[in-house]
This record gives C-alpha cells, structure tokens and sequence, in this order.
C-alpha cells in the first residue's frame, strides 16, 4: 500500500515551486497525486522519467514534480515529447496535457501520435473547459453548457476523447476521474508500463471556471457526479445506446498489442543497411 | 555512405551532407517546395548511420521534435519554405528562450503565402529576425553556393551548441536548387556540447556565469533533472516575475549573442579597399554583385561588394566603418527591401536599392543599370 502523502513529499519540489497555481478543490492535484502513486509503483527512477506538459492549469503540473520536466507550447508537447523519444528511447515519457490543450489547438498532433503508435504516455486532465484563460469553451464542453464565449450555451458537438484516440489507433486507451482516484493511479500504471502510444483521461473538477457557471455545486458536488455516472466498461457496453444518457464507461477502453513506431523504425535501419555494422 | 568529393552536387543535398558531417541525428521535417530535397535525402542517409528521420504531421511539431531531440543530447534540424517557416515561428521562440540548440533551414520561395512555390526569393530576412515574439536575439547564416550549403551548415551547427541557440540557414531557392561541382573540405572543425562542471546539485542549467561563459545544456536522463519552460525563468529554469530575475533572463539571452559579434558575424568583401561605391549583397545575389563589380572594374568604375554570410546580427559595424569611405550603397535583393532597411539604419550616407519580387534573378546588368544612374 502506497501512502499518498509520503510518495509525494519524495517527488514534489517544495522548496522552488510552491504555492502552486490551481485554484483551491480543483482536481488536477488528485490526478497529479494519482500520477506519482503509479510512477512510484513502476520503480523507475527519477531520472528516467521525463515529463512534458503543454500549457494551461494542466500544464503546470510539470513544474511542481522533480523529474526531467518540459514545459512547453500550448498543443505541442507531444511533438516535444516524439523528439525526446526517438532521440533517447530509453526515457519514460509522460505527457500532461488539459482538453483544450489536448484536443483543439494540439488536436493534429493527438491524432497522429495515436497513428504513428509512439511510444509515449498521455495524460488529459478533461475538465471540460478552458481553465488556465478564464473559462471559455473547449471541444469537450457539453452542448448547452455556458462558458465564457458561450454565454447562451455551447452549440458545439462535444469530442468523446477516448472515442476519438481510439479510432485513430492508440494502443491503450482509459478512462477515470477524481472520484475514482485509485483506479486512476491503477490505469496510469498500466499505461507508462505499455508500450505504443497510451491515453488516460482523467475527468477532473474545475468548479473555479465550469462548475460555477453551470451550477456544478462544490467540488465535492462535482466529483459525486463523477461517482454517479461513471459505468465500468463491461456494463456500460451492456446498456442499449438509446439508454445512455449521461453515463460514461470508465477503466482500460483499449489495450492492443502492435509494434510501436520505434520497433518499426529498427525494420528501416536494418533495410537501409546500417553504415557502421 | 558515399563519399563526397570531387562531385556535383546540389545546394540541398549539401546542406544536408553538412548537418550529418556536423553530427546531426534527427531530423524531423513536412514537405515543402523548394526544401524538400532536404527531407528526402535525410530519409535515406539517415537510417544508415543510426540516426532517426521522422515526417511529422505539420511545421510545428517538427519544430516541437527537434527541440526535444536536442533536448535529449542529439544533434537536431529541421527544414521547411516560407508558409512552414511563419508555422514554426512560435517553437522557434521557445528554443530561444529555452536555449535549446538547434538548425532551422528556410530555403526561400516566392511570397505573401503560398506564393511562387518554384521560385527563389529573399523575403524572409525580416522574419527570420522578427517572426517569433518578444525580445529574442538569432543568429541567421545566409550561403551563396553550394559548397557554403555545406560549409555554413556545419558551421550553424557549432554555433547553435556554442550559443545555446537555434541557429537559421536563410537560403534562396536558388542556392538550394543550384548544382555546382564541389571539393567538400577534408578537415572540418565540429563543436560537440560540453559536459557540465558542476554535480548535479549545483547545475543550473539558466546561470550567468562570469565571463559570460555559458553553461552546457545536460542531455535529459543524464542525471541533472531540471525544468524547462517557454516562461521566463530563473537562473535554475522555474517561472518567475522577480524583477530583478525577469532582466536577467532576458538581457542573458541577448547579450550572450551581443557579447560574441566578433565570433559570430562572418562577412565576405571584395574589392572594396579603394570603392566608391559598396554593393551589399548576399546567397545568390552576391553572386550578380560580385560579377557586376568586375563589369564596374573593368569600365573603370571603383566598385566593391560587401556580403554578410551572417545576416542576422547584422554586421553593423563593418558596415559603419565602410560608410567612412564610400559615396553610396547598393542593396540588390530579391525583396522590396529588407536588407535595405538595415543598410539605411546602419550608415547615414546615400543608399540605393535594386529589387526584384518576379521570381527571376537580379542580373549584373540590373545592378550595373542603378550604379550608372545614380548620381554620386
Ligand atoms: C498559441 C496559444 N494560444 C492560446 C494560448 C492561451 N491559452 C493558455 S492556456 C489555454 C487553454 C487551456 O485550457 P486547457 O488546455 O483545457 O487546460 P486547463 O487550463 O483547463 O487545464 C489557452 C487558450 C496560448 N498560451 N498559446
Ligand atoms: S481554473 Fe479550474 S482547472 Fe484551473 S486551477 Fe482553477 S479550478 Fe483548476
């Protein structure tokens, strides 16, 4: 049993870093929590991990955790992280990113790392909003909703994350929330440890940008909705599609096993004829 | 990997054999004319020797890729034109602000947009400057032959290491799709990074050191964790708004290229001890300047040409030195302009430009026709 308070005295960095940005009962701090419990169960060193964030509350998750971390440019950090990759393929890489981040602006480079099948960990905190700049709408804003720029309600259909990787071929594919932090740190274990390209979501509570504005109640109001609706995989796959409602499946939606990018990459070493054999 | 000597080669392919004989490993790229050949023969050489070539879906995650390439200790470039260099500008910024060494190559087409794809230009001298945000300095090598595609590269190369900077090979068309037989040098001089001095505990990787030595950028996974950021930082790399912090993030970044003019600025002049006129060229252009001086010569004008091989920082004060003996500037450019502007800047004596936004080269005769129209 992993205490949650003493793994993350071990990976914080408290002397630089603290007070951190998020807005008290947000839940990008459980899934941060969640994050060091299953890297702390991989037994990976520090230095083998590399943690790349993109930018957003989200983002700033890299700033507070002692690894090698990369803060990068809004909707970019998995094209940081490919290069990380395929320079040094040793190092474990996990990628934190907010749905907006992810899935708008980064949306092009989501879908072709699912594709190339590289081997890399991503983390989407969804907290259904654009936090970070004050609350506009994102791609998993739910119709109707308000935001910042959709005062009278969102008219956008909203993007199913998981749906989305998994059509274009993530080899791992899970989905949690702040409610179920456990199954969260369980589902990011088995994602840093699979190899191809895995995605977590983890539905998280603004209740600072979104919850407010919708009527969300408080955070804990928030992630009872969590509880409420979320359905394991196998019953919500039982219910008829017409009865879903506002259910959601969460635990592993996806696990393949394919060759990664990199494996392929050795095939086209080995037909180019490797100069210094 | 054949060998390269005595052969024809094309500016591209050059370019490309540089940043391997420099010791590139990754190159991540998106096609684009007239770059192209660049990606395409890197697909080839490098898988051969170890090293990694990756398409990437668009300019700004092969941007994104280098810096993390570069990041995790290997030796990175990327290749694009005009409409994927505006793409790429926000990364570049990043890998100012974060010091990440690295080669950008722009082989200059035809524009606004999507422009002449097949045609060679110079109008991206100004945004290889300024097209990212903020306060940034850059150092922007510009070749006229395909021998320089080889030699500059190699040299951005050491120059990006030695700097913590990305460094821009601003190449017209015409240079990178310019077949010429060359002697590729034997001996070449390559910078590698250096190991850092100092334990881990000590490391930070944002420090100004005395001298304005510049610390070694430690490969992620090598032990020294730390944190890079697009966001202004301190010395150890974490988010700040410390006034004091804040201005000595930003005047570090610009006075470590400031600081270094001599060693970075390389500039070519020919003929112009005793000119009146000084013709300032440079990539294909300097190459109709250097013919138009000897026309000039040869009618008894004293004409000479100065080229900036290093466009940016702007070699100002060989410039201003220059205006000290010479009646008039010549500025041919495949622009409306650009260079133009920093020649004015730079000198307050009489300056003229020759331009051309066609697609079609600057003749001598052009330039010849403004030096015996202009009145000294
Ligand atoms: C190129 C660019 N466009 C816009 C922004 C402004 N911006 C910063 S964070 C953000 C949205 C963050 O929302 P999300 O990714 O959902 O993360 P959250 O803050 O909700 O965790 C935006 C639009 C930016 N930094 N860069
Ligand atoms: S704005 Fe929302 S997501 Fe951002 S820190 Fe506050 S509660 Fe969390």
């Amino acid at each position: 049993m992993i205490h949650t308070s003493e793994t993350m005295y071990k990976y914080l960095r408290p002397d630089k870093t603290f007070p951190h940005v998020w807005c008290p009962g947000c839940g990008i701090g459980i899934v941060m929590g969640a994050l060091v419990r299953a890297i702390e169960r991989t037994g990976f060193t520090k230095d083998e991990i590399v943690l790349v964030s993109g930018i957003g509350c989200s983002g700033r998750m890299s700033t507070y955790l002692d690894f090698n971390t990369l803060h990068t440019t809004h909707g970019r950090a998995l094209s940081f992280a490919t290069g990380i990759k395929l320079a040094n393929p040793k190092l474990n890489i996990i990628v934190v990113m907010g749905d907006g981040d992810a899935t708008a602006i980064g949306g092009n480079h989501l879908i072709h790392s699912c594709r190339r099948n590289i081997d890399l960990t991503a983390l989407i905190v969804n907290n259904n909003i654009y936090g970070m700049t004050g609350g506009q709408y994102s791609p998993t804003t739910p119709m109707e909703h308000k935001a910042s720029t959709a005062q009278y309600g969102s008219i956008e259909k909203p993007f199913d994350i998981c749906k989305l990787v998994e059509a274009c071929g993530a080899s791992f594919v899970a989905r949690s929330t702040t409610y179920h932090a456990k199954m969260l740190d369980a589902l990011l274990y088995r994602a840093i440890d699979k190899k191809g390209f895995s995605v977590v979501e983890a539905m998280s509570q603004c209740p600072v940008q979104y919850g407010r504005r919708n009527k969300k109640g408080s955070p804990v109001d928030m992630m009872m909705w969590f509880k409420n609706n979320s359905i394991s995989n196998p019953a919500f796959k039982k219910i008829p599609s017409g009865e879903v409602g506002e259910q959601f499946p969460v635990g592993i939606l996806v696990d393949l096993d394919e060759p990664d990018y990199l494996e392929r990459y050795r095939q086209i070493v080995k037909k180019a004829g490797d100069d210094r054999l | 990997m054949k060998k390269y000597k005595d052969i024809v080669l094309h500016g591209n392919e050059a370019c490309a054999l540089g940043a391997l004989a420099a010791g590139m490993r990754f190159f991540a790229g998106y096609p684009i004319t007239p770059s192209t050949e660049i990606a395409e023969f890197l697909s080839v050489e490098l898988p051969k020797i170890g090293g990694t070539f990756i398409q990437m879906e668009d300019e700004i995650s092969s941007m994104g890729a280098i810096i993390g390439a570069s990041l995790a200790g290997v030796k990175s470039m990327t290749a694009t034109s005009g409409p994927g260099f505006s793409l790429m500008q926000e990364n570049l910024g990043f890998a100012s602000m974060a010091e990440i060494p690295c080669v950008l190559v722009n082989v200059m087409r035809g524009g606004p947009s999507t422009g002449m794809p097949t045609r060679p230009s110079q109008g991206d001298v100004m945004q290889s400057r300024w097209g990212t945000h903020g306060p940034h300095p850059i150092i922007v090598l510009s070749p006229q032959s395909v021998l320089e595609c080889y030699t500059l590269t190699i040299h951005a190369f050491n120059l990006a290491e030695k700097y913590r900077s990305p460094v821009i090979m601003l190449m017209d068309g015409l240079v990178g799709h310019m077949w010429e037989n060359v002697q590729l040098p034997e001996k070449i001089e390559v910078i590698d990074r250096p190991e850092p001095s100092v334990p881990p505990d000590w490391y930070n990787p944002y420090d100004d050191l005395p001298g304005g030595e510049i610390v070694p950028l430690v490969p992620f996974g090598d032990g020294y964790r730390y944190h890079v950021t697009g966001m202004v930082h301190d010395k150890s790399g974490f988010p700040t708004l410390v006034h004091e912090e804040v201005e000595q993030c930003l005047d570090k970044l610009i006075y470590k290229i400031k600081n270094n003019l001599h060693d970075i600025i390389r500039i070519e002049e020919y003929m112009l001890e005793d000119a009146d006129i000084c013709i300032v060229a440079h990539g294909s252009v300097a190459r109709s300047a250097r013919e138009a001086v000897n026309i000039a010569r040869s009618e008894g004008l004293k004409v000479g040409l100065l080229r900036p091989i290093t466009l940016w920082p702007f070699p100002r004060f060989h410039l201003e030195n220059i205006s000290k003996r010479v009646k008039l500037f010549v500025v041919p450019e495949m622009n409306y302009g650009q260079v133009y502007g920093e020649v004015l800047k730079s000198c307050p004596k009489r300056a003229v430009r020759v331009t051309r936004v066609d697609g079609e080269l600057i003749t001598p005769a052009q330039i010849m026709e403004k030096i015996e129209g202009t009145a000294l």
